[in-house]
């Protein structure tokens, strides 16, 4: 077994350095290319919107919630709490709900990676069965899974993230529009760009992922029509190594910074280090996902690149859902959470995007008015 | 010489000493190991995890006997992993496309999941027996070329359903099922357990029945004196490489076509290489691999269950290593005891005065 996974991965190695010698017989004329077209000032064609005059934040209803009676599951997907990505932002929804709201008893359990559908379902069972309620399966990977445990446990409240496929009125979606949150990278991008050339590097190819291309695509050609991105994927749908494979991250990075690209956002998961790391010794700048990483410890040696980050309030999400079963006041939950509900956002960490903040409200607030719609799906 | 000695001590033994490094690991993480191995027992006879634990032995047993099969051959095909899922795929999408009376339509997948199956391992027999190419070398570079296929054809472009965030083939009409076996509370048994236990009737009458199972594991055990016997080794290479890699296109087909009914983005991966696990655990024996199946099953289950009482799962995935590794050196540590013992026999027969008998291990 140990030979065989070294083969496996020689084998990937040498595939990756044929791909990287590709890259760079093409990045030298690219880079030139770019280099000549992208002039200084003349990449923005779009008038900014006007920046709303007070930046409109909801303030919460911020009643004392008691949810001491509440025993929370918790079911990750692969990587579970610490893999500074989304299992971690709802782990920390789930931390604040008991820091705050006194939430009794909690249980977690983290998904394998190649482990049969099954084992999903007796995890969400066995937590039914221990009486723990609400239970908040992290991923969409469990769609299948609770699809056939929620209709056996019709008294237990289960919610599902970045899902909302299973009908079953004890299950609760909780989704978000990752595209405009992306929208407002790819605004930033453009701002701080100097070549009028940008790149997006996403993780694994799947519908979800594309979401975040669409808006961040969309967001850059609002702002500029001349601006030219790059788009990779580190793997296909089905692999899900490319979220936690900060060399392959690198690599593509590199290879997009060569071409010309000087502002790479990621939706790679774990593999997003590796961008900053190819941004970092690129001299160009990066845009961070799901959570505020310029404040994650992990990154400390590459914030200095980290100019923001797209905001994907998981935990947000989950404290909400929290929140509203211990009020058994699940209809406040909003259908998706996106800008107007600050479920989606932009971080300010840094300081690198103080110059911008006005244009990225301004976009913001023509996002949640409906003058300006995103679209999900990458078009071209 | 094969006593049941060196056939049932070394899986105790290696069993014996998985529990014991177990313990210790869970001694040093904090737990109490008798409550940790008592919520494993007990889970068998909760809820649907006894049942639970079959079906997915099914499957496991499924990937043992493909990878049993070139193991006979001496071939080690690490590409069940990619055949199956080649199989998986295309038998989806063909059965999801096709419309046929209930038992056809479920044959017809069948059927083509065993020649989707041995298709994507001809490659690889065709470069071994032509080229002389390690049939490591090439599976292993199939296997990762199979992600790419399968994202291919599962992409809403081509053959693919959106499903939420998720993307999987057309849904199979139910005509093309295997029908479960409903057992009350306990969940409903794979129908596939009886297509499972065929395949290993079959392997093994057609290895210690057939003349074809006998130069198959002549040319396994002596290449030089099976062609000496008249036996084409480029002929068994090939049968054993087709074969294998048609029982791995089954390996999906109990989960395909008696629970998931397509094939998704987030199937489950890694069947091909648990099979390997699972041949070493049976010794290629189609018993063993049963026994080496359910074993695996029921670790993996009880990695979730000692969730429940705060067990890190990754005590199981430790004894599921130590198994493997320590069957490997169980078998030769009591295969030397037996060379000794017997040499002994043979040398205090043969200083009684006279030459050892056959039975007593002399020459013939």
């Amino acid at each position: 077994m140990r030979r065989m996974r070294g083969g496996t991965l020689a084998a990937i190695a040498m595939a990756g350095v044929l791909t990287l010698a590709g890259c760079a017989k093409d990045s030298g004329n690219e880079g030139q290319a770019a280099g000549d077209g992208g002039g200084e000032g003349n990449c923005i064609t779009a008038q900014a919107p006007p920046a709303p005059e007070s930046s409109q934040r909801e303030s919460e209803a911020q009643g004392d919630v008691d949810a001491s009676d509440l025993r929370v599951g918790l079911a990750f997907d692969v990587g579970g709490r610490g893999d500074a990505s989304f299992n971690d932002a709802a782990a920390a929804g789930v931390d604040r709900a008991k820091e705050e709201m006194g939430v009794g008893k909690t249980t977690e359990s983290t998904a394998a990676g190649t482990e049969s559908e099954d084992a999903k379902q007796q995890r969400l069972t066995q937590m039914a069965n221990q009486g723990f309620d609400p239970i908040i399966a992290v991923g969409f990977a469990y769609a299948e899974a609770l699809k056939a445990v929620a209709p056996r446990f019709p008294d237990t409240n289960f919610a599902i993230v970045d899902d909302n496929s299973v009908e079953a009125p004890n299950v609760t979606p909780l989704v978000f529009a990752e595209e405009q949150g992306s929208f407002l990278a790819g605004v930033a991008a453009v701002y701080k760009s100097k070549n009028c050339h940008i790149g997006f590097v996403g993780g694994v190819d799947t519908p979800l992922i594309e979401k975040f291309e669409a808006g961040y695509v969309q967001g850059a050609q609002a702002v500029s029509d001349n601006v030219e991105i790059e788009r990779d994927y580190l793997t296909p749908a089905g692999d899900i190594s490319g979220f936690n494979d900060p060399g392959k991250g690198n690599v593509v990075a590199k290879s997009q910074i060569d071409k010309g690209a000087d502002v790479v956002y990621h939706a790679a998961g774990a593999s997003g280090k590796g961008v900053f790391e190819a941004a970092k010794s690129g001299g160009a700048m990066a845009i961070g996902v799901d959570s505020d990483q310029y404040e994650q410890k992990t990154l400390s040696g590459v914030r200095d690149v980290i100019i923001t980050s797209m905001l994907k309030r998981v935990d947000v999400a989950v404290y909400d859902y929290i929140r509203a079963v211990a009020q058994d006041d699940l209809g406040s939950l909003p259908e998706r959470f996106d800008l107007s509900v600050d479920g989606v956002g932009y971080a300010t960490s840094g300081g690198k995007i103080d110059d911008i903040v006005p244009v990225l409200e301004g976009y913001k607030k023509q996002i949640i008015d409906g003058k300006i719609t995103v679209s999900d799906t990458v078009s071209g | 010489m094969r006593s049941w000695r060196t056939a049932v001590l070394p899986p105790l033994l290696a069993i014996a000493f998985a529990a014991v490094l177990s313990s210790v690991a869970l001694l040093i993480s904090g737990a109490d190991p008798l409550e940790a191995f008592g919520t494993m027992g007990a889970q068998l006879f909760k809820g649907t995890t006894a049942v639970d634990t079959v079906n997915l032995a099914t499957v496991y047993y499924l990937a043992g006997l493909a990878v049993a099969i070139g193991f006979q051959m001496n071939l080690f095909n690490i590409g069940v992993e990619g055949q199956y899922r080649f199989a998986a795929v295309v038998a989806a999408i063909v059965g999801g496309a096709l419309a046929l009376p209930p038992v056809l339509h479920t044959l017809a997948i069948l059927v083509v999941a065993v020649f989707s199956g041995a298709f994507y391992a001809l490659l690889p027999a065709i470069l071994k027996v032509t080229r002389g190419v390690s049939e490591v070398i090439t599976t292993i570079m199939l296997n990762s070329i199979v992600f790419g296929i399968v994202a291919f054809l599962i992409n809403p472009d081509q053959f693919g359903v959106l499903q939420g965030n998720n993307v999987s083939t057309k849904e199979i009409e139910p005509s093309g099922w295997i029908p479960g076996i409903p057992l009350g509370d306990a969940g409903t048994l794979f129908g596939a357990v009886l297509l499972a236990a065929a395949v290993g009737a079959a392997y093994w009458f057609m290895l210690n029945r057939t003349r074809f199972g006998f130069e198959l594991r002549a040319s396994g055990e002596s290449p030089t004196a099976a062609a000496a016997g008249g036996v084409s080794a480029k002929k068994m290479t090939m049968t054993a490489m087709l074969l294998s890699g048609a029982v791995a296109g089954l390996i999906a087909m109990p989960e395909l076509l008696g629970r998931d009914h397509v094939y998704a983005m987030t199937a489950t991966q890694g069947y091909g290489f648990t099979g390997i696990a699972v041949a070493l655990l049976g010794r290629n024996h189609p018993a063993g691999i049963a026994l080496g199946a359910l074993l695996w099953a029921f670790l993996d289950k009880s990695a979730v269950s000692l969730e429940q009482i705060q067990v890190p799962r990754e005590i199981a995935t430790i004894i599921q290593g130590t198994i493997v590794l320590s069957v490997v050196v169980a078998y030769e540590i009591v295969k030397r005891a037996d060379l000794a013992a017997e040499q002994r026999r043979v040398g205090r027969a043969s200083r009684n005065g006279r030459p050892a008998t056959v039975a007593e291990g002399g020459a013939v």
